[in-house]
């Protein structure tokens, strides 16, 4: 399918490749972002990369949209490589039952036992795929289908730090603590966002992760570490 | 230096904006009014991505703790100076002691006011711009001390110049279509322009609320996140529409019936919660062209400055 490129005001085009949330769709928008990286074009001023489109911020008055449109039907009919698989990281994440309060739930409503539930989310390899919501937060492809379901009733006011929660089909290893209804199934001691690290963000949209199961002692010395300013999870490609 | 004796709750510094990070999830933020944001700084001559103060709904009081060189862009405000009213767009030198008023007056939401080398504010991921809701910076409250970066060159004793206003004309603000316009049906996009749109009282520097008719979708309120440029107005479940702002997440799930173009951003953030605004398509080259003839304005700024006496 050709992606549709839709204007948004005068000084954005967003690049639609589908209208779904979709693995497929995501490495196609991430390649387009990398081929426009690689390539810089003066006057795009930023790309926000979402699980269905990319989206392009520029200066019309610098680069008139008929030449934005003319580089990225470019680097579309190039055939858009899928992008490099990129870095590898391997977080650590503590799923013990005071970290995963929604684990029941979860294994209630999918049918599955939950020691099967943390089988299959500790098995997959993620993608980062976006960011969004909130400054950190990770929005991940790669969730295990059997672990789709929707989101509570009822927001949580606040769920802690680098919770590993999921809802409606995603992953999103979780920022700093804000108020969800995402379902939570572990936590990372890592900062995904740390404003005084450079750099503040430990993955980059298009990262793979591996999440490497620890139990609650093993958290707790990880967490001290990472206060300390260090960086816990180990970047592996 | 500047002390602050009085700060509105939504008066905080702001430069062009944390930009580059929206990709990480990062609220770009920066001037609600771009336009009274650079010719705060164009009258002292400051780089174009300095800080400045942004003044909220209800005002500004400083004090100078020493001579300080300062300007001000707050259209439709009132400005006054130890009892004397001053144009609403000026720069000046204060003598120690001296203090000026800004205070809510016909028309207008935001003013800016300048330091030279601009307002110096902790740099944040490349940025002085505050985004309360993520915890990057805070408003402006009473006692703050305000002084401008770069080397001290001790009180620079400029003329005091005020600068002509521009048209201010009542033109239906300007939007593009899109990008989520095929969830709406025709009568829909022509509802939008044919109504008139109260700005809610809720309003902030995330989004103007637009209340008015309702906008339903055809295909749904529900889109897979997209991301969200500065002047999207889109309409959740509700059918009531939002323009979103400064302050705006960076990316969104609910369909973007059309976008305000750069030019008229302003004149949306400064129409007041309460009055009514009405809106108009146009074409990207019609919104481009207005661009640029704002940005011209801008950079003839120095002919349209006239040179005071104050007393």
């Amino acid at each position: 399918m050709i992606p549709r490129l839709l204007d948004a005001g005068d000084s954005a085009l967003s690049v639609q490749f589908g209208d779904r949330i979709d693995a497929e769709l995501s490495v196609r928008v991430l390649a387009l972002d990398a081929a426009l990286a690689a390539d810089p074009l003066p006057g795009i001023t930023e790309t926000v990369p979402t699980y269905r489109a990319l989206m392009i911020h520029y200066d019309p008055l610098r680069l008139p949209r008929a030449a934005l449109v003319a580089h990225v039907t470019g680097a579309l009919s190039a055939g858009v490589r899928p992008a490099d698989d990129g870095r590898l990281w391997t977080v650590p994440a503590c799923c013990a039952p005071e970290m995963a309060e929604d684990l029941p739930h979860v294994a209630a409503t999918t049918g599955l036992s939950p020691a099967r539930v943390l089988d299959l989310f500790l098995a997959a390899t993620y993608r980062v795929a976006m960011y969004g919501f909130a400054p950190g937060w990770a929005y991940l492809s790669g969730l295990d289908p059997a672990l789709g379901l929707p989101r509570r009733a009822s927001p949580r006011d606040r769920i802690p730090g680098g919770a590993l929660i999921i809802a409606g089909g995603q992953a999103i290893v979780a920022g700093p603590a804000m108020p969800s209804g995402w379902h939570i199934l572990g936590r990372t001691p890592e900062a995904m966002f740390a404003p005084a690290r450079t750099p503040p963000f430990l993955l980059q949209p298009g990262d793979r992760l591996r999440l490497d199961a620890v139990d609650a002692a093993t958290f707790a010395t990880l967490q001290a570490r990472v206060a300390t300013g260090e960086t816990v999870a180990r970047r592996s490609a | 230096m500047l002390r602050v004796l009085r700060a509105g709750p939504l008066t905080t510094v702001q430069d062009a904006g944390r930009h580059g990070l929206m990709r990480f999830g990062i609220t770009p933020a920066g001037p609600m009014d771009w336009i009274a944001f650079a010719t705060a700084s164009q009258l002292l001559a400051a780089p174009p991505d300095a800080a400045a103060v942004e003044i909220g709904p209800s005002g500004l009081t400083i004090r100078a703790e020493a001579p300080q060189r300062l300007a001000i862009a707050a259209p439709g405000f009132r400005v006054i100076r130890d009892g004397t009213p001053l144009p609403s767009r000026v720069a000046l030198t204060l003598r120690r002691g001296q203090i000026i008023d800004i205070t809510p007056g016909p028309f207008g939401v935001w003013g800016y006011l300048a330091l030279p080398g601009g307002i110096d504010a902790p740099v944040v991921m490349g940025s002085r711009a505050t985004h309360q809701r993520s915890g990057l910076g805070r408003a402006l409250a009473a006692g703050d001390a305000l002084s401008g970066c770069g080397p001290d060159r001790g009180p620079d004793t400029g003329p005091d110049i005020a600068l002509i206003p521009p048209a201010c004309p009542d033109a239906p603000i300007r939007l593009l279509r899109g990008p989520q316009d095929d969830h709406f049906a025709p009568d829909v996009h022509d509802l939008l322009a044919a109504a008139s749109w109260r700005i809610g009282r809720k309003s902030d520097r995330m989004a103007w609320r637009l209340e008015g008719p309702s906008l339903p979708a055809v295909k749904g309120h529900d889109i897979v996140s997209d991301g969200i440029p500065m002047g999207a107005i889109q309409v959740p479940g509700d059918g009531q529409p939002l323009c979103l702002m400064a302050d705006r997440q960076p990316t969104g799930g609910y369909p973007k019936i059309a976008c305000v173009i750069t030019a008229d951003l302003p004149r949306l953030a400064q129409s007041r919660p309460g009055e009514t605004v009405r809106f108009t398509p146009v074409t990207h080259d019609e919104a481009t062209t207005a661009l640029r003839g704002a940005r011209q304005w801008l950079a003839d700024l120095p002919r349209h400055r006239r040179f005071l006496r104050l007393p």
